[in-house]
Order: structure tokens, then C-alpha cells, then sequence
């Protein structure tokens, strides 16, 4: 069993060892009004690695994620990404940052007024100025190809099934060749069968890309097969974290409850 | 008991009221700052100057050429009774341009383009599109806001003038109708002794009205928490809340133009 506080890397640690993490996140805290969410968090990930985050609804997971990437500010605590502490940062200065992250949010976030290749091109309409139009169009092809789509491209999100708006949403995030990959409930609202595949293909990109990827998930399943490492979290802080068997060897009667689903 | 309950609720209502003012001028800072600074957004500026300018352009032109309508009849009616219906093509004229055109150009659009812009940014917030835009890394104050609002400011006084165009040319219609006036008579009449100053400064003033039927829906639909009633409050509140402070502005507006512009 690994516990917390025996497997969490700090980052001075990892600077001394000349590793540096490309996420860590030191001692977060995070309330919305009286509610406490997160409670002194530390987690790290490092380059070609993938973190499940699990833990019951409402434990902070996606709010993780938010703080990551910059969406919503921690109360206290520091956020680092690729060794630049991202706190304090205006939103314009968070972009540079933000251009190495993917996000892949719950329900896709698709823009719904765009179509599929539209929504796709987006960040490379942008970002990559330099682009001609032929090429990203190209580019565009090319990333749908990379996550199962072809033939949809001038669809809109609204025509298309939740597993096709997550591949889209999947390859939208993938279209500035992040470093970092942040899937908030991937497999979420999906059917066994489109869970798998997502599962693959997360898999698939992990190989080829080798980017440090969070995972936040129910899916136990899902955890187990795409992530290297799992953190559950309980009441604001990591639990327990380690490799699943790590979380199946457990004693901690949450931890046997919570793997019994 | 029900005076501690209604002192309270005066407290709370007092709260939010600036509450309210002091997060808008937090806002209006972020798109200021944010529209500044490159880069500039100008393919979605060119696509809110068409939704605002193109897309209003038939409801502001039918709502100037009604007034222009309404005008002429009661301007006949009244000058009529005075013995002064000389003066009917310069009341007209005056009324049009100096009055109604730039108000009922503002409240058409604050209405047509104020609850578009507020339900689409709230439905947008609501199914996390504006913050999948900034993970992007692109800044929605400068993509969606300063773009919107630039482009309330930059069309209301082309839509006041063709409000205004279409109201005096139903307003000489009306006349000519009852009474041979021809166009050329009409003109020359109504505008005799006219200068710019006359003029200009009322259509010019709806930029200001522009910057606030932008400003409020923008950040009512940014600020949007809630789900589908959420997206309808924040329409609703974009076009009463515009409106509101688009008709206080004019006083305002009316008054500063009068001792500038004698």
C-alpha cells in the first residue's frame, strides 16, 4: 500500500534530483464560501505520465482541474507548470501556459455554434496564424483522423452522439500539441462500448504523444487502464495514491469501499 | 419584527446594488484592458458589426418609419390648431433627428441585439464554451466582449441615421398625402437654418448608448450562473436593465449636449 504522504513527490524534492515535474501542485487549498473543498493538496505528475484522480462526487476533482488550468484561483498554495508557478498571473499572461495544456471538460464544451471542423480549428485559427487555410484544414483532418473521426466535419455539435463530442472535444484539445493533458470525466455519460474505445484512444495518444496526462474519473475501469498512478481523494486532500493494486492492497475502509463499486 | 425584516432585506438589497456596480466596473476594466492590448479580434468584430448593424437594420428601419408616421400626424394636428403649419416640415425634422430617431433606435436594438448578446454569452457560461475559450489560452473579455460592444459602438449612430432617414422620408409621405408638399420643399424647409452642431451631436450621443446595451448585456451574460433560467434572466435583464440606463443616459446626454452645443 502507498499512502499520500509516502508517494507524493514535493517539488523541491524533484528540483533537487534535477526532475522536474511538469504539474505540481503544493499545498492547495480552495473554499467557495463557507464550503471547503480542497484542503492542502499536494500531487505531482511528470512528462509521459497519467494520474487518475478519483473520489466521490463533490470531493474537489474537477475543481483540480480548474485550478490547474487556470480557471479558477486557489485560496492559497502553488500551482506549477512546467517549473513556472502560475499564481498571481493575469489572464492574458496565463495563455503562454495555457498553450501547453489540452482540456478536455465533462460535457466537451463544444462551441455550438461552429461546426465540427470549425471547433477543431479553433485554437489553430488563433494560435497558428502562420497556417494557411489549406493547412489547417489539413491539420484538422488529420487531428479528427487521430481520435476514430472522419466524414464529420461540417456537422454540428448537436447532430453528433456525446462519445463523437467528446473525440471532438478530445482533438480540440490536442490541436496546439499540448504537454499536458487534462481529461475531466472522459468515458462520463457514455456506453460500456464507447467508454472502451475512449479508453483505447486515450491510451493511443498517451503512446505516441508521451504527455503528462490527468485523469479525473468514476470509472474505475477507465482509471485502471489508462493511468500509471491514481490518487483517491477524500475530504479535500489525497488519501491514498499509488498503482491500483497500491489501492486494492489497502486497508483503509473508505479506500475497500470505494473499490467495491 | 417586520420593521427588523424590512430594514434587513433594505440592507441586503442595498448590498447587492453595489455589489452589483462595483463587479461591472471590474468588468468593464478586464474588456478595457483586454481590448487594448493585442491581439485584436478583427475577424469577430466584422462579424458583430454585421449581427448588430446588417441584422438590426429592417427592425430599426420600420421602427424610424412608424415614428416618422406618428409625427407627422400629431405635428399636423397641433401646428394645425396654433395656425403654424409652416413649421411642419422643420418640428418634423427636429423631433426625428434630435428626439425619437437616436431613443427609438437605442431601445429597438438594445432589445433586438442587447438579449442576443446576453443569451448567447449566458448559454455559452452555462455549458462551460467561454471557459473552454480561455483554456484555449484566447481571452474571452477580448474575443467576446470588447468585440461586442465595440461593435454597439461603432453601428448605433449608423442605424440612428437610418432610422432617422426612413422617419422623416414616412413622415413627408404622411404629409404629402393630405397636403401637395413636395420632397425638395419638405427638405429645404425642414433643414433651413440647420447646422451640424444641430445634428451631429444626437446621432453621435448613441455611441454612448451603444456602450451601454453592450457593456450591461456582455456582462450579464458573462456573470450567468444557473442553467436555462439562468440564460432567460440574463436576457431578460440585459434588455431591461439597457434600456434602464440607456433612457437615465439620455438625460444625462441631453442636457451636457445642450449647454456644449448651444
Amino acid at each position: 500500500m502507498a499512502t499520500a504522504q509516502s508517494t507524493s513527490i514535493l517539488p523541491e524534492e524533484l528540483e533537487e534530483s534535477g526532475r522536474e515535474p511538469v504539474v505540481a501542485v503544493q499545498d492547495i487549498h480552495k473554499s467557495f464560501g463557507a464550503h471547503k473543498v480542497l484542503n492542502g493538496i499536494n500531487l505531482t505528475v511528470n512528462r509521459g505520465e497519467t494520474l487518475a484522480v478519483l473520489g466521490r462526487s463533490g470531493t474537489g476533482k474537477s475543481v483540480l482541474l480548474r485550478l490547474i488550468v487556470g480557471l479558477d484561483k486557489p485560496d492559497s498554495g502553488s500551482i506549477r507548470i512546467c517549473g513556472e508557478d502560475i499564481a498571481g498571473l493575469t489572464i492574458d499572461q496565463l495563455g503562454g501556459i495555457r498553450k501547453k495544456m489540452g482540456f478536455l471538460f465533462q460535457h466537451a464544451a463544444l462551441y455550438d455554434s461552429l461546426s465540427v471542423a470549425d471547433n477543431v480549428a479553433f485554437p489553430l485559427l488563433h494560435h497558428n496564424k502562420a497556417l494557411s487555410k489549406s493547412e489547417r484544414a489539413d491539420r484538422v483532418s488529420q487531428l479528427l483522423l487521430e481520435v476514430g473521426l472522419d466524414g464529420n466535419l461540417d456537422r454540428m455539435p448537436s447532430d453528433i452522439s456525446g462519445g463523437m463530442q467528446k473525440r471532438v472535444g478530445l482533438a480540440r484539445a490536442l490541436a496546439l500539441k499540448p504537454e499536458i493533458l487534462l481529461l475531466d470525466e472522459p468515458t462520463a455519460g457514455l456506453d460500456p462500448i464507447s467508454s472502451r474505445e475512449i479508453d483505447e484512444l486515450i491510451l493511443k495518444l498517451q503512446k505516441e504523444r508521451q504527455m503528462a496526462s490527468i485523469v479525473v474519473t468514476h470509472d474505475l475501469f477507465s482509471a485502471k487502464i489508462i493511468s500509471n498512478r491514481l490518487a483517491l481523494l477524500d475530504q479535500g486532500n489525497v488519501l491514498i495514491e499509488g498503482s491500483f493494486e497500491d489501492l486494492e492492497r489497502s486497508d483503509i475502509a473508505f479506500v475497500k469501499e470505494f473499490l467495491k463499486q | 419584527m417586520p420593521i427588523a425584516a424590512i430594514s434587513t432585506s433594505a440592507i441586503a438589497f442595498i448590498g447587492d446594488f453595489f455589489e452589483w456596480f462595483g463587479n461591472l466596473g471590474i468588468f468593464f476594466w478586464r474588456v478595457l484592458r483586454a481590448g487594448l492590448t493585442p491581439p485584436y479580434e478583427c475577424r469577430e468584430l466584422i462579424r458583430q458589426l454585421d449581427e448588430v448593424g446588417s441584422k438590426s437594420l429592417p427592425l430599426v428601419a420600420l421602427a424610424g418609419s412608424a415614428i416618422g408616421v406618428v409625427i407627422s400626424l400629431e405635428a399636423r394636428y397641433s401646428l394645425s390648431r396654433f395656425g403654424a403649419k409652416s413649421m411642419f416640415p422643420a418640428t418634423l425634422v427636429y423631433s426625428v433627428i434630435q428626439v425619437m430617431g437616436p431613443i427609438i433606435t437605442g431601445l429597438v436594438v438594445s432589445g433586438r441585439v442587447g438579449a442576443g448578446i446576453g443569451a448567447e454569452l449566458a448559454s455559452m457560461k452555462v455549458t462551460e464554451q467561454i471557459d473552454a475559450i480561455e483554456a484555449s489560452a484566447i481571452n474571452p473579455y477580448r474575443l467576446l466582449a470588447a468585440t461586442r460592444i465595440l461593435a454597439c459602438i461603432l453601428m448605433l449612430p449608423l442605424l440612428t441615421i437610418a432610422a432617422d432617414a426612413c422617419g422623416l422620408l414616412t413622415g413627408w409621405f404622411a404629409q404629402a398625402l393630405v397636403e401637395p408638399l413636395s420632397f425638395h420643399q419638405f427638405v429645404e424647409s425642414g433643414f433651413k437654418g440647420a447646422t451640424l452642431n444641430a445634428f451631429l451631436p444626437p446621432t453621435l450621443k448613441t455611441m454612448v448608448y451603444g456602450f451601454i446595451i453592450g457593456l450591461i448585456a456582455c456582462f450579464q451574460g458573462m456573470r450567468t450562473r444557473g442553467g436555462a433560467e439562468g440564460v432567460g434572466r440574463a436576457a431578460t435583464n440585459s434588455v431591461v436593465l439597457g434600456s434602464l440606463f440607456l433612457m437615465l443616459a439620455d438625460v444625462v446626454l441631453v442636457k451636457f449636449i445642450l449647454v456644449v452645443f448651444p
